[in-house]
């Protein structure tokens, strides 16, 4: 095959694709029109990434409910203004029945009430606050560290990579979960605390996978070539290496951030996480399944179950449409 | 071959000894009210040093730690500080019990994982494939002590109210007495365990299947003209179920400590629920038994499948 | 070539004009071991002594067959490996054991242009970027000017100065080869290791990238060491040529001598391999076909490398490892590493060896196997099996 004929790239199929969308060719020109030549801008893969990720509609969808959730999270004051509840005020008299027992939805509590007669829908929004502050800092976190080290092990090899490669094997030996529980005993449940513990624990899957990359990209001629050309190692890495690690630690991050909202609503469900009584989904569901009070009272299971699975679920779709958008040789199961 | 394996050893012997010794340095740093605890309220301070003594905690560090290695070694876990039981013991009894949880809903998800994703790689963009594909993105969306409460509230509650009293709301009873309670108790727990996983399951088998029904020999395999069943299950499985066979053994590993979610939603002592425990009264010797148990398994897990590994790719083993 | 340039070379003879010279120059990469414990003494000897000269403005080919070490040599010359012995004089200066930014200094005269257009340069970032990397990396030239240079190399390969910006995946092969031209131009080198830079290529394309260097060569003032494995292409290029076997340089010769004279067996057995263009020479030509395979370079044979495959191997040729001379009446710039050399008129298809060496199947016997099979049920025979079908 004539390597002539592999010019069929990316860019052309898009630039044809575009021009035909505008409805003009070179070859329409009205005759004797002296054109000025079109400036042919190259565009990267990441903005052909961008626009196959545009055209997956339930990506976009995803992404939509996603902007959704951010809003209700950043309006949560607004919220607890429109109902005329703050998260924290108890409601005695009618936030709950006579029985003392939470009220349904209703009129007034559009979520219903918790057993201590607050208004679940302004808790609902001030918890998606902290789902969306812990997943988006934890993961930055993770990821700021995980492709350090990473690029650094896979890299540099020798020494760095066995001491990098030892530690990613002692974090995860550890049990995850038990571990943390242990250090937030010690320490002390608060929000800090649970985004550390999440993103000390987080950073050596991606430090692998990065460590991974890296030595398959290490043996390649254009790194070759930056060598001969004199480029340091420093500047091998960072301007040569990470643009092509890049593409899947954005996948790896996309799907990280809901692997991050889950555990940190398991350590609020544990009572590990943030604790009570700030209102995060994990810390109602657990007051939820306290003395099998869901069982009576079962919107308030649901509603922070339905919005963490929901948001949970927007974003591992996103993140598989951004698969699929870095890689369309994968298979286009969830595009159109 | 046998270097590798000795490499391999060696290794996890190494990462056991440093997370043996993080989680010991982690304890040691915290003062400690076990002592104050132990004594009772009224206690005076030459009381509460008298127990620490007994207790060995008014030791320098390393002797505690050579102590605690030296016992490590000799397959000595130490003593519970409240109830000086053996940590041994507790952790004989609250084992089988996460190993139940554990060994059941993985025998469950492999199954149906796999088959599932065996029935998606054959039929690509089908109507079955896309079903499974998003039952498995929903579920694996589903964080476990969501599920796990779902399942209590329609198969334990509901079902209770309409009079169907199969399932009960939690606890656990042992396989030798009482086999069918036991059964019972665990079926809404593996449930839990098993439908996430499987949704994982059920994707990776899929990918990985995909890929290599796409390769050359299967190719060549079809064109021979052997039938599509053999070449599916006899040719293509074969080697894509080698990367679902590895994180099979860690995500074993990784259980041991793992089930903690589970075994607080359902209610069962296992070793989870014995280390919350045991962290709430500082109770640590406990803590550092069941998180070594824990993280040994993890490590064997780990070992286990890289044999496994260069056992079925003979390529890893000549690198 | 530039024929001029080697006149005025080769008549001065000076060591001034050498640029460059490799002396016993031996690269070995060890084995990974097998065993349990301590290191495997084994060691791949991919460049196992070899010595020439470089001259200014010259045009050196450099031929093998696949892991005769060619290519481990020229990343030795460019320093990317280390040596493990010999030295390496560049301009006058011992660069064998430089690092640092001494390294660095001399990087900036002696550039290398790669084989796979694909490969040699970064799919992330855009073309500008790739061949301004050398000012970028030595700060020699900032900003603005920076983009004016990229774009004047671009021109003087013959690309289109306005595609600055794009990927390298919106260009053919072709093109590509000519980014990484300009790349290694950018800093003016003195030396440019070409490794094997049209092999990837269409062969039409590939006049076009040997014209282009070859214009670059007469414009700046270039010095090419040229590796490659099609001879025909190396014949074009080349003042003189070196051809290497298993790590050794097995003969070195002008250009003319050479192909006109090849006295090592192996030359002799390469050429008869190049195509020739008229049906009739090319029919009465006896082709010699070696036996055997290219030998490991974990265990090379003893004495001369060559002795497992040469058609005029004797008991001297396992024992004795031939040093590079002239042979016959050669010029003292032919020399060639061999014990029996192949005289003018010599007919090596009947050359017989008198040691004992590899056994490859006959090619008689290969016939009598095939029609052996033919009695095999399911097996298409000549006749019987076209009514199948």
């Amino acid at each position: 095959m004539s390597e002539e004929t592999l010019r069929t790239t990316e860019a052309d199929e898009g630039r044809a694709a575009e021009s035909a969308a505008r409805g003009t060719t070179t070859l329409e020109r009205p005759q004797g029109v002296e054109a000025a030549p079109r400036r042919i801008q190259g565009r990267s893969p990441w903005q052909l990434a961008w626009e196959r990720l545009r055209r997956d509609k339930v990506a976009m969808l995803s992404l939509g409910f996603i902007v959704l959730i951010v809003l209700f999270a950043l309006l949560a004051p607004l919220a607890a203004v429109i109902t005329g509840h703050g998260v924290n005020e108890q409601f005695n008299d009618i936030g709950l029945d006579p029985s003392g027992l939470p009220r349904a939805p209703n009129g007034t509590f559009w979520f219903g009430t918790d057993d201590l007669g607050r208004d679940i829908f302004v808790r609902c929004a001030y918890g998606a606050r902290i789902s969306i502050l812990v997943g988006v800092v934890a993961t930055g976190f993770t990821i700021a560290v995980g492709v350090v080290l990473g690029l650094v092990a896979g890299y540099y090899g020798k020494v760095a990579d066995t001491i990098i490669s030892r530690l990613i094997d002692v974090v995860l030996a550890f049990p995850f979960l038990l571990f943390a529980i242990a250090l937030v005993s010690i320490i002390g449940a608060s929000l800090s605390v649970t985004i550390f513990v999440i993103a000390m624990f987080s950073w050596a899957s991606v430090a692998r996978i990065v460590r991974g990359q890296v030595l398959s990209i290490r043996e390649r001629e254009y790194i070759e070539a930056a060598r001969s050309l004199g480029a340091g190692s420093t500047r091998i890495m960072f301007v040569d290496v990470l643009p092509n690690v890049l593409a899947p630690i954005i996948v790896y991050a996309t799907l990280l951030i809901p692997s991050v909202i889950v555990t940190e609503a398991t350590l609020s469900f544990l009572g590990l996480g943030v604790p009570a009584p700030t209102a995060t989904w994990g810390n109602m569901i657990s007051e939820a399944q306290a003395g099998g009070l869901y069982q009576i009272a079962p919107w308030f299971l649901a509603f922070p179950s339905l919005l963490l699975l929901l948001l949970t679920l927007a974003f591992n779709l996103l993140g598989d449409g951004v698969r699929d958008a870095f890689d369309p040789r994968g298979d286009r199961m969830l595009q159109k | 071959m046998a270097r590798f394996l000795v490499r391999r050893v060696l290794l996890g012997v190494l990462v056991l000894f440093l997370v043996v010794t993080l989680v010991f340095a982690l304890f040691y740093i915290y003062p400690s009210d076990v002592a104050r605890n132990l004594a009772g309220r009224q206690a005076t301070p030459e009381t509460i040093a008298l127990i620490q003594a007994r207790l060995g905690l008014d030791q320098p560090i390393y002797v505690q730690y050579g102590r605690f290695l030296w016992n490590l070694l000799h397959g000595n876990l130490g003593y519970d500080y409240y109830h000086n039981v053996p940590v041994t013991r507790i952790i004989a009894t609250a084992l089988p019990k996460t190993l139940s949880i554990a060994l059941g809903a993985s025998i469950i998800w492999l199954i149906l994982g796999v088959l599932n994703g065996v029935v998606s790689a054959v039929r690509p963009r089908s109507v079955v494939d896309r079903t499974l594909t998003v039952f498995s993105l929903f579920f694996y969306s589903l964080p476990t002590f969501v599920l796990g409460l779902t399942l209590l509230y329609f198969f334990y509650f509901r079902l209770t109210l309409a009079g169907i009293t199969f399932f009960p709301p939690g606890g656990y009873v042992n396989l030798v007495d009482d086999p069918g309670t036991w059964f019972r108790s665990l079926v809404l727990p593996w449930l839990t365990l098993a439908l996430v996983s499987a949704a994982l399951y059920t994707r990776l088998t899929r990918g990985s299947l995909l890929d290599v029904l796409g390769e050359d020999y299967i190719r060549t395999a079809r064109a021979k003209g052997l039938l599509e069943r053999r070449v599916v299950y006899r040719h293509g499985l074969r080697s894509a179920l080698t990367p679902i066979v590895t994180q099979f053994g860690i995500d074993l590993g990784v259980l041991v400590g793992g089930v903690v979610v589970t075994e607080s939603v359902f209610g069962i002592d296992g070793m989870g629920f014995e280390a919350v425990h045991a962290i709430t009264d500082q109770n640590s010797p406990v803590i550092i038994g069941v998180v070594v148990v824990a993280a040994g398994a993890v490590v064997v897990a780990n070992i286990v499948v890289d044999l496994l590994y260069a056992v079925l790719d003979p390529r890893v083993r000549l690198n | 070539m530039s024929s001029t340039a080697t006149v005025a070379a080769s008549r001065s003879g000076e060591s001034s004009d050498v640029l460059l010279r490799v002396e016993n120059v031996v690269k070995e990469f060890p084995v990974a071991s097998n065993k349990l414990f301590g290191r495997s003494h084994d060691a791949v000897h991919a460049v196992d002594g070899v010595s020439f000269e470089l001259r200014r403005g010259e045009t050196l080919g450099l031929v093998g067959e696949t892991g005769c070490g060619k290519s481990t040599l020229a990343r030795c010359i460019t320093r990317l490996y280390s040596i493990t012995d010999g030295t390496i004089n560049f301009d006058g200066r011992d660069i064998s054991r430089l690092e640092g930014s001494d390294l660095r200094d001399v990087r900036r005269e002696v550039q290398m242009i790669f084989q796979d257009p694909y490969g040699s340069l970064n799919p992330r970032r855009r073309v500008g970027s790739i061949i301004s990397d050398p000012y970028a990396i030595h700060g020699t030239v900032d900003g603005g000017a920076r983009k004016r240079r990229v774009q004047e190399l671009m021109e003087l390969v013959g690309l289109n100065p306005e595609h600055y910006n794009r990927f390298p995946n919106e260009f053919s092969g072709g093109q590509r080869q000519r980014i990484g031209v300009a790349r290694a131009l950018a800093l003016r080198p003195k030396l440019i290791v070409c490794d094997e830079p049209v092999s990837a290529l269409d062969v039409s394309i590939q006049a076009q990238i040997i014209n282009l260097l070859a214009d670059l060569q007469s414009e700046l003032g270039l010095t090419y060491l040229f590796i490659a494995h099609d001879l025909s292409v190396v014949q074009h290029v080349s003042d003189r040529v070196a051809v290497m076997y298993l790590g050794k340089v097995a003969e070195l010769a002008d250009v003319d001598d050479l192909y006109g004279h090849p006295r090592h067996p192996y030359s002799n057995a390469l050429l008869s391999a190049v195509p020739v263009a008229d049906p009739n020479t090319a029919a009465q030509r006896e082709r010699i076909v070696l036996i055997g395979d290219v030998p490991s370079p974990i265990s090379p044979p003893s004495g001369c490398h060559f002795h497992t495959r040469c058609p005029k191997a004797q008991e001297r040729c396992v024992s004795e490892d031939p040093a590079l001379l002239p042979k016959f009446a050669d010029a003292p710039s032919h020399v060639a590493a061999c014990h029996f050399p192949v005289a003018d008129g010599e007919d090596l298809s009947t050359a017989k060896a008198a040691i004992d060496q590899e056994d490859a199947a006959d090619v008689e016997d290969v016939g009598s196997v095939l029609s052996g099979l033919g009695e095999t049920p399911g097996f298409a025979g000549a006749a019987g099996g076209e009514e199948a079908r």
